[in-house]
Order: C-alpha cells, then sequence, then structure tokens
C-alpha cells in the first residue's frame, strides 16, 4: 500500500503532490497550483499554471486582472485532468460559486482535499458532492461544537422582521465580497424581499460576475447617489470592513448586522456593535463536519486548518486516525466566515 | 418562549434606548397573555428563579458529551450558559418548544429533582436561542440591559399612557398582568392602585435657567431646601407593609433593612436615602458601598448606617396628603418627623431668603457640615401640590456649579448604534511626575457634551493622530506639545483603588474643547488632589 504522503504532504506552500508536481491552493506563487475556489487566501496570484473551475478562473481574473498567472486551464466539474501520473478532478464543494473539492487519484489510491466547504443548500452554487476515499483533508473553520448554524432561511426572516420594526432605520449588512453578499440577496429574494437591494461599491463586479453566470440578484443600486432620507427601510450591503469605516455614516440610524457563522457567539458580536448577528456561514459548521466524516468514513482524516484539535479529538473518539496539518496562510478570521 | 428569547437575544446586543422600548412593546403587543406578563416580570426583576446551579448545568451537559470537547467550548464561548445553549447534544424525540407559561407553571409544581428533569426536557426541544435564555432565566440573571423602568415605559408606550400612571398601580399588580394588559388594551378599567405599602410616583423638578427664571419668578412663592447627594426613596409603611422605593419605583427594602426597622409610622415619606455618621451625613461614596446589594450583612450595616432625610409627606393615616399645597404638607410632615423617635429620620430643613441674590450667597458658599456636599439648592412653590412627573413650574433644582479641570485625551473608543463609526468615548489624563519624568495619567472617562459638529471633528483628530489600536480602542498622540485639552465638568471626586491615579469623578463630561490650549498647559493631579482634600476637609 502507498502512504499517502507520497500522494500529498503538507510543505510550508501548502499541500504539494510529488508524482503530479503541482501544490493545491499554494499560499505562495508556484510553478503549478491547483485552486480550489477564488477567496483570496486560498487563490493567489503569481502562479506559473493554474487548474481551476471555469467559474473560479473567472473570479481571479475579475480580481486580479486576466494576466493573474501565466497559463490556465479550466477544468468544469466532474471532468478528471491528468497531472504527470496523477488524475485531478474538480467536484462541487458548495462553499461559493466555483468551489470545487479536489480529488487527487494515484496508483489506486484516492485523496480529497475539500476546500472550504459547506453541507447546506446554496441557491448560489451546486451541492457538495461526497467522494469515496482514503483519506479526506477537510477544513475545520468551524470546528468546535459550539458552531452549529441554524437554517439561513430564519436568519433572513429575523433580518426582515427587523426591517418591519424599525421602518426609518436603514439595515447595513456586512458579507463578504465573494460569494455571501450574492448568498444573502438571493436568500432575500427567495423570501419576497423585491426592493431594490443597496450595495457597496466594492461588491459591484462580484454581482456583475454572479449575474452573468445566471444567478439573478434582482434590482440592485449603489450605496451612493441617495440622500440619507432614501436609505431608510433599506437594506445595505457592504464588506464587514465598510460596516464600521465612516461610510456608514451616509445612512440614517443604521441598524447593524453581520452574516457570518463567527455571529454565533455573542462575544464576538458585541466587540464589533453587531447589533443583529446572522448565522449564515459559508463554510461546514460543527455537525455538518462531523456528519461527512461519519459519511466519508475515510481511512484517515487530515485536517487543514481552522480549529483542528477539536475535529481530530471528535475523529479518535469515532474510530478515526486524524491528523492535524496545521497549515498556515488560511485566513481564520471572521471576515470570511 | 421562542419569541421571548427572540426579545432577549435582540435586547442584549440593543444600545439605545429607543430601539429596545420599540422590540419590547412590539414583544408586548404581539404575544399573548399570560407569556407576556411573565415576561415583563422577568424584565422588571419581579420574576426570579434559581431553579439551576451553574454546577448542575455542567454536570447535565459532560453526561451527554465528551468533557474535553465541552472544555474547549467553554473556554472558547467564556460564559456557561452560551456554551450550553450552543453546544447542547439534544436527545431524539424530545417534546415541542414550551411557551414561557408553561416553564413557569411547571416550575411551580416541581420538587428540585424533578426541576432538574424538565430543565434537561426543554433544553432537548428548543433551538440555540431558547435555550440561552431559559438557562438566563433559570439562573436568574437576564443581564440584557433592561431596567425595571425602561419595561414598565415600554408597557406604558403600548397603552399610550404616561409612565407614572403604570407605575402607581405596579404594585398592586401580580404577575401575569393580565388586568394590567386588559386596562392598557381599552378592554377594562384602570386596576385601582390603593394597596397599602404601594409606591406613589415621584415628583420631579426642573433645572433653573439662571438668565430666565429668576426674572419672572417671585421669590416669595418659594421655599428652599438644600438637594442631598443621596439617592431620592420613598419609603411607606401602611397596615403593617413597610417598603422602601427608589425615586422610579424599584423595592430596595431588603437591601435597607436598617431602614426598614426605623418606619415606625403609618404613611408614605419622599425623602433622601443618606449614609449617616456620627459626624453627620457621608459622601456618595459610602452610600454606594451600600447599594445593589442584594443581602447585607450587620458589619456592612454598622460601618455605613443609612437614614432618610424627609422632604415631603404623601400619605399620612390613610389620607393622600399629595393634594394638599406643599406649605400645608411641610407643616404636616415636621409635625410627623417630629413625633418620630428615631434619629435616623430627620427633616431636610428650609432654608430662609428674602431675596434671589441672598439664595445665590447660600449656594456659593455653603456653610459648614453637611450643606458642604449637597449637589445645590432646591426651589419649591409653596402652593403647589404633589404631581407625579416633572411639571414645569412648581419645583426648581439650581445645581451647584460643576468643578472644572483641563485634562489632556489620552485614549479614544467607537461608540455604539449611531455612534458606532465614531471615537465618541475618551478617557483623559492630567499630568503628574512618573520616575522623575512629565506624563500623563488617565484620571476619568467622558462620553457626552459636545455637539455632533465637534464630534466629527474629535473624531477626525481621533483618527489623525492615532498612535496603537487596541480593538475598537485607539490611544492617541498626548505630548506636553501636542495634544487635544479637554475642559472637563464634573461633580464631586472620590478616592478610587480601581484608578491608577487615585481619584475618580462623579458624573464627568467634556464642557468645551480646548483646540487653542497646548496639552502642557493642562492640569495637574496635584490639583485634583488639593479639590479631593478641600471636599474631605468640610
Amino acid at each position: 500500500m502507498i502512504k499517502p504522503e507520497s500522494l500529498l504532504r503538507p510543505t510550508p506552500a501548502g499541500l504539494y503532490c510529488p508524482p503530479g508536481d503541482f501544490y493545491i491552493d499554494p499560499t505562495r506563487p508556484v510553478d503549478r497550483a491547483v485552486v480550489t475556489h477564488g477567496h483570496s487566501d486560498h487563490a493567489r496570484s503569481g502562479h506559473g499554471a493554474v487548474l481551476a473551475t471555469p467559474e473560479t478562473l473567472a473570479i481571479m481574473a475579475e480580481r486580479y486582472g486576466a494576466d493573474f498567472a501565466a497559463a490556465t486551464e479550466a477544468a468544469p466539474y466532474g471532468r478528471t485532468v491528468r497531472r504527470d501520473e496523477v488524475e485531478v478532478t474538480l467536484v462541487p464543494a458548495g462553499h461559493v460559486l466555483g468551489s470545487a473539492q479536489a480529488v487527487v487519484q494515484w496508483k489506486g489510491l484516492t485523496m480529497v482535499v475539500s476546500g472550504d466547504y459547506k453541507r447546506r443548500r446554496d441557491p448560489t452554487c451546486p451541492p457538495f458532492e461526497p467522494v469515496p476515499c482514503d483519506v479526506f483533508i477537510t477544513e475545520a473553520t468551524f470546528g468546535l461544537p459550539v458552531f452549529r448554524h441554524p437554517p439561513d432561511s430564519g436568519e433572513i426572516a429575523r433580518l426582515l422582521r427587523s426591517v418591519a420594526q424599525f421602518p426609518e432605520r436603514s439595515h447595513l449588512v456586512g458579507a463578504y465580497a465573494l460569494g455571501k453578499a450574492q448568498r444573502v440577496i438571493c436568500l432575500l429574494r427567495e423570501a419576497g424581499w423585491d426592493k431594490t437591494i443597496y450595495v457597496h461599491g466594492t461588491l459591484e463586479r462580484l454581482n456583475r460576475l454572479y449575474q452573468d453566470h445566471g444567478i439573478d440578484l434582482g434590482p440592485l443600486a449603489p450605496a451612493t447617489v441617495a440622500t440619507k432620507q432614501d436609505f431608510a427601510g433599506a437594506i445595505v450591503i457592504g464588506p464587514p470592513s465598510a460596516l464600521q469605516d465612516r461610510w456608514s455614516r451616509r445612512f440614517p440610524d443604521p441598524v447593524q448586522a453581520f452574516a457570518s457563522g463567527w455571529m454565533q457567539v455573542r462575544a464576538r458580536a458585541r466587540q464589533r456593535g453587531t447589533e443583529l448577528p446572522l448565522v449564515i456561514s459559508d463554510h461546514a459548521d460543527w455537525d455538518e463536519l462531523t456528519a461527512t466524516v461519519d459519511e466519508l468514513r475515510p481511512g484517515e482524516l487530515w485536517i487543514t486548518h481552522g480549529r483542528e484539535e477539536a475535529l481530530a479529538r471528535w475523529a479518535q473518539l469515532h474510530g478515526i486516525q486524524a491528523r492535524a496539518l496545521a497549515l498556515v496562510g488560511y485566513d481564520d478570521d471572521e471576515e470570511d466566515g | 418562549m421562542r419569541a421571548f428569547a427572540e426579545l432577549l437575544d435582540r435586547l442584549s446586543l440593543t444600545a439605545s434606548r429607543n430601539a429596545k422600548l420599540t422590540l419590547v412593546r412590539d414583544y408586548l403587543r404581539e404575544t399573548p397573555d399570560p407569556d407576556r406578563g411573565w415576561a415583563l416580570a422577568a424584565l422588571t426583576g419581579d420574576l426570579t428563579f434559581d431553579a439551576a446551579k451553574p454546577a448542575f448545568i455542567r454536570k447535565a451537559v459532560e453526561e451527554r458529551m465528551d468533557p474535553l470537547l465541552f472544555r474547549w467550548s467553554h473556554d472558547y464561548v467564556g460564559d456557561l450558559a452560551e456554551t450550553v445553549a450552543l453546544v447542547w447534544p439534544a436527545r431524539p424525540g424530545a417534546n415541542r418548544e414550551p411557551e414561557l407559561s408553561e416553564v413557569i407553571d411547571a416550575l411551580r409544581g416541581a420538587t428540585r429533582a424533578e426541576v432538574q428533569r424538565l430543565i434537561e426536557g426543554w433544553l432537548d426541544a428548543m433551538q440555540p436561542t431558547g435555550r440561552w435564555a431559559l438557562l438566563k432565566l433559570m439562573t436568574g440573571g437576564l443581564r440584557v440591559g433592561v431596567s425595571s423602568r425602561l419595561a414598565k415605559q415600554a408597557a406604558a408606550d403600548l397603552g399610550g399612557v404616561a409612565i407614572n400612571e403604570v407605575e402607581e398601580v405596579w404594585h398592586a399588580l401580580h404577575p401575569p398582568y393580565e388586568d394590567l394588559f386588559a386596562w392598557l388594551e381599552g378592554r377594562s378599567d384602570r386596576p385601582r392602585p390603593d394597596s397599602p405599602g404601594r409606591f406613589r410616583p415621584t415628583m420631579l423638578a426642573q433645572a433653573i435657567d439662571e438668565a430666565v427664571d429668576f426674572g419672572k419668578l417671585d421669590p416669595a412663592d418659594y421655599g428652599a431646601e438644600w438637594k442631598w447627594d443621596g439617592i431620592r426613596v420613598q419609603a411607606v409603611n401602611e397596615e403593617g407593609i413597610r417598603r422602601l422605593y427608589t425615586r422610579n419605583g424599584d423595592d430596595i427594602s431588603k437591601t435597607f433593612p436598617d431602614v426598614l426597622e426605623v418606619l415606625d409610622f403609618e404613611g408614605a415619606l419622599d425623602g433622601e436615602l443618606l449614609v449617616m455618621g456620627d459626624d453627620g451625613v457621608a459622601s456618595f461614596g459610602d452610600l454606594q458601598q451600600r447599594l445593589n446589594r442584594k443581602t447585607v450583612d450587620a458589619k456592612l450595616m454598622a460601618r455605613h448606617p443609612a437614614g432618610i432625610r424627609a422632604y415631603d409627606l404623601l400619605a399620612e393615616a390613610g389620607e393622600d396628603t399629595r393634594t394638599l399645597s406643599f406649605r400645608e404638607r411641610r407643616v404636616r410632615l415636621e409635625a410627623f418627623v417630629g413625633r418620630l423617635a428615631t434619629p435616623r429620620i430627620d427633616l431636610s430643613p428650609l432654608q430662609p431668603f428674602e431675596t434671589w441674590a441672598e439664595l445665590a450667597a447660600l449656594r456659593a458658599a455653603p456653610p459648614p457640615g453637611d450643606p458642604q456636599i449637597a449637589e445645590g439648592l432646591m426651589l419649591k412653590r409653596w402652593d403647589s401640590i404633589y404631581e407625579a412627573g416633572r411639571p414645569k413650574g412648581p419645583w426648581f433644582k439650581w445645581k451647584r456649579d460643576p468643578f472644572l479641570i483641563d485634562a489632556v485625551l489620552m485614549y479614544a473608543q467607537r461608540g455604539h448604534g449611531k455612534r458606532s463609526s465614531f471615537y465618541s468615548d475618551y478617557t483623559f489624563g492630567v499630568w503628574t511626575e512618573v520616575e522623575g519624568k512629565r506624563a500623563l495619567t488617565p484620571v476619568g472617562k467622558a462620553y457626552f457634551g459636545f455637539t455632533d459638529e465637534e464630534l466629527k471633528q474629535i473624531d477626525k483628530f481621533v483618527r489623525d493622530n492615532t498612535l496603537e489600536r487596541f480593538g475598537p480602542v485607539r490611544s492617541v498622540k498626548a505630548e506636553p506639545h501636542f495634544g487635544l485639552v479637554f475642559e472637563v465638568a464634573f461633580e464631586g471626586l472620590q478616592r478610587s483603588t480601581r484608578h491608577k491615579s487615585g481619584v475618580a469623578m462623579r458624573f464627568p463630561r467634556i464642557h468645551r474643547i480646548r483646540w487653542d490650549k497646548p496639552a502642557g498647559e493642562a492640569d495637574e493631579l496635584d490639583t485634583l488632589e488639593r479639590m479631593l482634600e478641600q471636599m474631605e476637609g468640610r
């Protein structure tokens, strides 16, 4: 039996595959990279060749410019691509538009690198596809039993209830620019909010990209032109950093909301001055992480980043060999969650 | 219970008073009896449990999950109730979520052992927010930043009545207050407030506008007395029911058993609660030692004996005296207090005067003794009745001028709600010697006293001159040749071991912003020391 470390091994630049000579989500420039999704901590510019889904390549081009890598190769979901001796297949991870797990196969050994993922429905991307494997390499951003994300429809209902309750105020929703913002917009549409949603300038290009990929976001407008009074009763979406900046002063007595898995913990909400925490996350929560491991029952579980020790402990208690890789460079802060 | 949990969740993160009122009022409007009444009782502090001790909750959860995973979770979250609410591994086949009234009914008839089983069953049936609310309720401490007065104000808003009307009937009512809601919703008459031992809504004074009011007022129409620096209370003994209330109607009888003991009369007094030592009235700092305690021990009572300095008589032997004039009430009060055997209830003496100038001189230079620490003077119209609220005209307060110092801005913190994008809470300091060098030491913190326009300017100054950031706090450049000077007004000083400077200010606020003044010319800590000695040496 081949050792898994012969196929994938942690290095300072990220997970490296010697027989295929490529890195997965490298944190520094490399010759050959496989990129699971477009968040900036996983998708960096300056690589020689990048293999990713067409959607992820489009997102990288939008963020870094068309010349973000010397060469690119688009691999749609399910199409197997050869890299030297190794076969790589990208399958949906359910995290954001274009997000994929990398299924890496070599000499009868299958290893799955989950990238970031979640198991619940997301109107902006296809759902996570479980792939049986010898080694499952998972994230653990929310790898503590306290993180149990409620149904997102309930969170959106709380937001709309607050809008009805405080019609004279505007509601500012902090949401990560790639994925979360568009998902929140789609969820609002599904809940029947058909009014114009105002967006911070930094979201506009990615919103357009989502719309170009057939995701209907409904009427949007920049949150810049209107007078103060126009924003009363409005929902405004901006990146989390803008909410605490001077940008937010143009809105009448805003209710500060924040859509993030971190909002599960009250102290986090309080620290940010968030009045209306919305627990909406693009990562798997504790129940999803453990259910996924239980469903796949891999021979080994590797944990890339997040709260590795708790998930490793859980796996060991359930008879699964687990190993924390402690990869660095993947943001574990509240901007993305 | 879900709606109540949602309410507590929102309240715990809402800073603005108006927003809190909206949240509570909407909840009371949309929730049926008796749930809303129990919720109101929980918010006003009239319903508390200690059904579950933290140790029990910890044990219950550790029986269901790996203790190490629980410990890591607890370490991460900090708060026990919140951790348990989030991690609780529900057993399948749970019942539906209970309503608040079901929880309360069940707890009433249950033994201690049954209570624990009940709580576990409820935790199984609920969502995290519901569990958190239940555990907060069971462990006896909501701590969601709502005062009993705010909850009553929300109830009053629901019915479109003045809060005084709610306060006056409050102590005749019992949870779940169905008669209160019937009245507020216009379905029945107002409940009768005349139960013995009840609270009577307090009459409050307007601040006098020296430039305008004195020109219009005749000194002969007003009596004057000191405004004592304690807390305003109402002391009642009717048909054997003894109560001590704050001016908002909060019952503080349990905190002051020594005061309750000396209420040997039949009636209701309005007065100032003070710590009364052998050599006169003690400072507010001494009284603070006694406030906000659920239980008191004999030692504390002996060290800080409390008493009442009487201002007014609201009821005597079953007669409501509030409709009498102040002059008549005052005569009755003097006789009433004169008949009491205890030295722990005395009379707030009237200050005779002929002209406003004479009174101004008294205010500027209070005679030695107790008046030295009075907050100022009160003016009361001789012909005025005792009227709840803050009517304009019959009563005025004329506070002493505040103390002023010049201090330098050292740290700024982001505000809340409307002010969350502004650095609006300021820590300021004065100069002192530290290891032979002149350095600033913080002496207080203030977050009001400036206009919106000034706030913008200070915010810009903070952003432009930030040295370091610590979460929501920034340290600001403050050197002898560069810094922002505030003229800070405050009501008094106390010695403090908690503050590095050794002094703490009472009620500090920004009086003026001295853009013109070099930071090096701000005050020294010695100045505050001298002020303190003066206050103590009265």
